[in-house]
Order: structure tokens, then sequence, then C-alpha cells
């Protein structure tokens, strides 16, 4: 009896899980529909709120993306010497902080802190709209709402999460260089000429290409979960939270899939 | 009064469902031109789920709802697109962009519907301001309004287009006595000057005899009754009776499905 109720919660739950996959991608593909056919229709996705979207999910992170970025350089830096001494090797970590920065930890830093910011912001706002019927409003004024809201999101992420992934390659680089020469005793002119030795743009295009993947989920999941808001303030609060685990979570399983493909 | 006139809302045996609970058991109803018709009924009776119909929010089981010479539930949506341009709604709570300045809220349907440069959007939406006695407030944010306001504001937005269909959800709810009342004038007034078509949903008995043509009494998903302001304060129906003297529902229980509820069975 308790077998079958178990079982019985595991079927529910992946009817749910699947569901909500297509659910989110019925969203994209509303989304991209509206970006691409909207202006034939005469129902366009603005362009000035694409700007909006990207000064504030892209050009207002800028700061706090640099110094998170160049603290995991600074951390690659100490654990990779503290390695590499084992061999006696530490002037080689400088190909471990280049290839891991911009393969890997650029792209996966930006994704959480964009997910943090901003796909809890969308869910949040979108949450609000729909309790106070906002969304309602839209509709009957005949504006989609996914047209209105997500589209703008949608692309402006896609743009900004691989802009920012490239100057997080930067900034850690340069956290991973300063420690370096300081411990290490590279100087910093040797260990940028190191580093442009290892590089390649398949590297760099890696981490990029990982950021524009993270950009869709977290709109896409920021989105889908403040469309389906319910029960005033503390329904918001709910999708909020639940939104911000969901998209780091799709951000490191999608990391994770990525690299064992990619790196192989 | 009204037969030889076409009407501009017709609604035809509507059934709706929320899951599996039946909301509407076959709803018809006609709205004339220039008429006021308000939906009255208490909480629970269907009233808010069928304006959410009548609006094209949901899709309904079965029935027809034809709006202004079309079937609404067999539009595609550059079609309800167009017939959205003659329609205008206020909601229950105003439901403005808080995101937005009032004046931008009204603004909005313009800039959607029409390519009119930005002057004359500006114009149009402070006129519709003047017009719910909002002139000077456009560039105030929503949240800075009272509740009087935000209603009347709503009520400047659904009016943007001058469509010729007006919704109401609730115009008195959570409003003093005198501002509903106010409100209740420029409802009036509105009809008169833009020759609109209104239908106002409230449970406010008073609000719904001063302005009404017509009412329609909904109760648990059914019509009672249609009729004049007249008609319906002069209904023998137990059930209208009840709404007007605020009576207590007596109803008589079945001991059986009593006990069924009860043990769950």
């Amino acid at each position: 009896m308790r077998g079958v109720y178990g079982l019985e919660r595991l079927g529910r739950a992946t009817v749910r899980a699947v569901e909500e996959i297509g659910y989110l991608g019925a969203l994209l593909i509303e989304s991209l529909f509206w970006l691409i056919v909207g202006p034939f229709r005469r129902q366009p996705v603005r362009i000035a709120a694409v700007f909006q979207q990207m000064t504030q999910i892209g050009v207002n992170a800028v700061p706090i993306a640099l110094v998170l970025a160049f603290g995991v350089g600074v951390m690659l830096a100490i654990q990779g010497i503290h390695t590499m001494k084992t061999f006696g090797a530490e002037s080689k970590v400088v190909i471990g902080i280049a290839l891991s920065v911009t393969r890997e930890f650029s792209s996966l830093i930006v994704g959480i802190l964009v997910a943090g910011r901003s796909g809890s912001a969308m869910a949040a706002r979108i949450g609000t709209m729909v309790v106070n019927q906002e969304i309602d409003a839209l509709r009957v004024i005949g504006i989609n709402p996914i047209r209105y809201l997500v589209a703008p999101s949608l692309l402006a992420l896609s743009i900004v999460l691989p802009a920012l992934t490239v100057l997080a390659d930067f900034a850690a680089l340069f956290g991973g260089a300063v420690y370096t020469s300081m411990d290490v005793g590279i100087s910093l002119a040797a260990y940028a000429q190191d580093t442009v030795e290892v590089l390649k743009v398949n590297d760099v295009m890696q981490g990029v290409n990982k950021a524009f993947v993270f950009a869709i989920l977290i709109a896409l999941i920021g989105a889908g979960n403040g469309f389906v808001a319910t029960g005033g303030a503390e329904g918001v609060g709910r999708v909020t939270t639940r939104s911000v685990v969901m998209s780091i979570s799709a951000i490191v399983m999608a990391d994770m899939m990525f690299t064992f493909f990619l790196t192989r | 009064m009204n037969t030889d006139r076409e009407p501009v809302i017709r609604v035809r045996d509507l059934v709706t469902h929320y899951g599996e609970r039946q909301i509407l058991k076959g709803v018809s109803l006609d709205v004339y031109s220039g008429e006021i018709m308000v939906i009255m009924g208490g909480s629970g009776s269907g009233k808010s789920t069928f304006l959410r119909f009548l609006l094209g929010l949901h899709v309904p089981t079965s029935g027809s709802i034809e709006l202004l010479g079309q079937d609404i539930t067999q539009l595609d949506s550059q079609e309800m697109y167009a017939l959205r341009k003659k329609m205008g709604v206020s909601f229950q709570g105003g439901a403005l962009f808080n995101s937005m300045t009032v004046g931008e809220n009204v603004q909005l349907p313009l800039r959607e519907h029409t390519d009119l440069d930005d002057a004359t959007i500006e114009i149009m939406s402070r006129l519709k301001l003047e017009l719910v006695n909002l002139g000077g407030f456009d560039k105030l944010m929503p949240a800075q309004l009272s509740g009087g306001m935000v209603k009347r504001a709503a009520l400047a937005r659904a009016i943007a287009m001058d469509p010729r269909l007006l919704f109401f959800d609730e115009p008195s709810a959570g409003l003093d006595p005198v501002v509903s009342a106010e409100l209740d004038e420029l409802i009036l007034k509105l009809r008169d000057a833009l020759n609109m078509t209104i239908v106002v949903v409230t449970h406010e008995l008073d609000s719904a005899f001063k302005i009404a043509d017509r009412i329609t009494v909904l109760d648990q998903g059914d019509i009672l009754l249609v009729g004049t302001v007249e008609e319906v304060r002069n209904s023998d129906n137990s059930r209208v009776q009840d709404l007007l003297n605020r009576r207590p529902r007596d109803e008589t229980i079945d001991p059986d499905a009593y006990m069924a509820r009860l043990t769950n069975a």
C-alpha cells in the first residue's frame, strides 16, 4: 500500500515536471514568435523595452559581476598554486586559470548572479502583475503579455549575459594574475603573454555559448514562475524564491551537460 | 422596450467550468446598444466569472458570446485583437500598471492601437483624465492615488479608445458612499456623452438601482431574472427578495448529502 502511494506520488511529480518543461517550451516558442512575426503584424516587441531591460540586467550588474569574477580568479590562483606545489610546477597554474575561467567559471558565476538579481525580479514583477489583475488588463487592451513582458527580457538577457561573461573573463584572469604575480613572482606581462598563448577562441566561445543558454533558462524560468503566481503577496514571494532555486539548479545542470559534451 | 434593436452583446447557453466544478449553467442574455446593464448577485453567484468570459479571458465549455456581432469563442487572435479596440474594461482593483504614471497608463491603449504622435496621445489622455475629474494628476504614480482616484483613472484608461462597449467590475467596492455615488454619476455621464453600452457587475444595490436600465440577477450560475429596476424591485422570487432585503439564505439541508460530506464518503 505504501509502495503504491509512493509510486503514485512519483508519477504525479513526473507529470508535473513534464508539464512545466512543456509550458516553458511553449513560452520560448511564443516569445520567439513575437520577436520574429510581431513587426509584420504591427504588434512589435518594443525596442525601448529591450534596451531598458539590457540596462537593468546588464549594465547595472557590471560592477558586482567584475568583483565576483575577480574573486573567483584569485580563488582559482590560490587553489591552483596549492595543488601545483605538489609537483613543483607552480608556474603552470596560468594554464589552469586561463582555461577554467573562460570555459567554466565566468559564465557560471555571471549566470548565478543574474539569476539571483534579474530572474527573481522578473518573477516578482510578473507575479505582482498577475495578482493585481494587470496581466488581465494587458490582455483586454489587446497586448499579449508574452510579447510585452517576456520577449524583451528574453532578448535582453541573451545579449547581455554573453557580454557580461566576456567582461568577467577579463576580471577573473586579472584576479588570477594579481595573486600569481604576488605569490609565485611571475610578472603581470609574462602572465598575460602565457594566457594569450594558451587561450584559443574556442575556449572563450564555450563560455559565451553557455551564457547564451543560461540567459534563456533564466528568462523562461523567471517569467514562467511569475505567470503562475496566486494568492497575493505571499504567492509572489513563493514564486520568486522558486524561480531563483530553479534557475540556479537549471544553470548548474545545463553547465554539467555542456561541459560533458564539449570537453570530452 | 428594446426588442426592435439589435443586441450588441448576445450570450447564448453559456456553460463554464472551473476544473470539475460547473460555474455558469447555461446563461443567455442580450444587452442592447446604449444600455446600462447591471449584473447583480451575491458572492459566488458567478457574476465575476461571467464578466471574465464576456471579456474573452477564458474559453467557455459551451455556448456562444457575441460582442458587436462577432462570436468571440470563434475568433482568431487577429480578429480578437481588432475587437479589443472597441472594448474598455475597468477592473475591480483598478489594475493600473504600477510601473507607469497615471498618464502613461491612459496612453498605453492609444500607443498600442494608433499611430498618433506623442503630443496628440498626451492631449487625448489628458482629455480622458479631465473627463473623470483627474485633470492634472497624469504625472502621479498609481501608488500615490486614493481608492476612488484609482477607480477613476482605470475608467479613464478603459475609455481611452472611445470604446463602444464598457465593462465595469464592482465600481463601488471598497469606496465610501460619497465617492461611490460620484462614480455612479460618472458612469451615467459617460453613457450619455459617449453613447456607450455599459455592463456593470456589482453587488451594491443602491448603485445598481441608480444606474441600471436593466438588471440581471445571477444566482448560483443561473439567471434568476432580467428586468428593469421596477421589475426587479417587485419580483416575487424569494432569492431576489433575499438579496434586496439582505436576508440570510435559508437553504434546506439534505441530511444524507450532509452526512456524506462530513464523513467524506
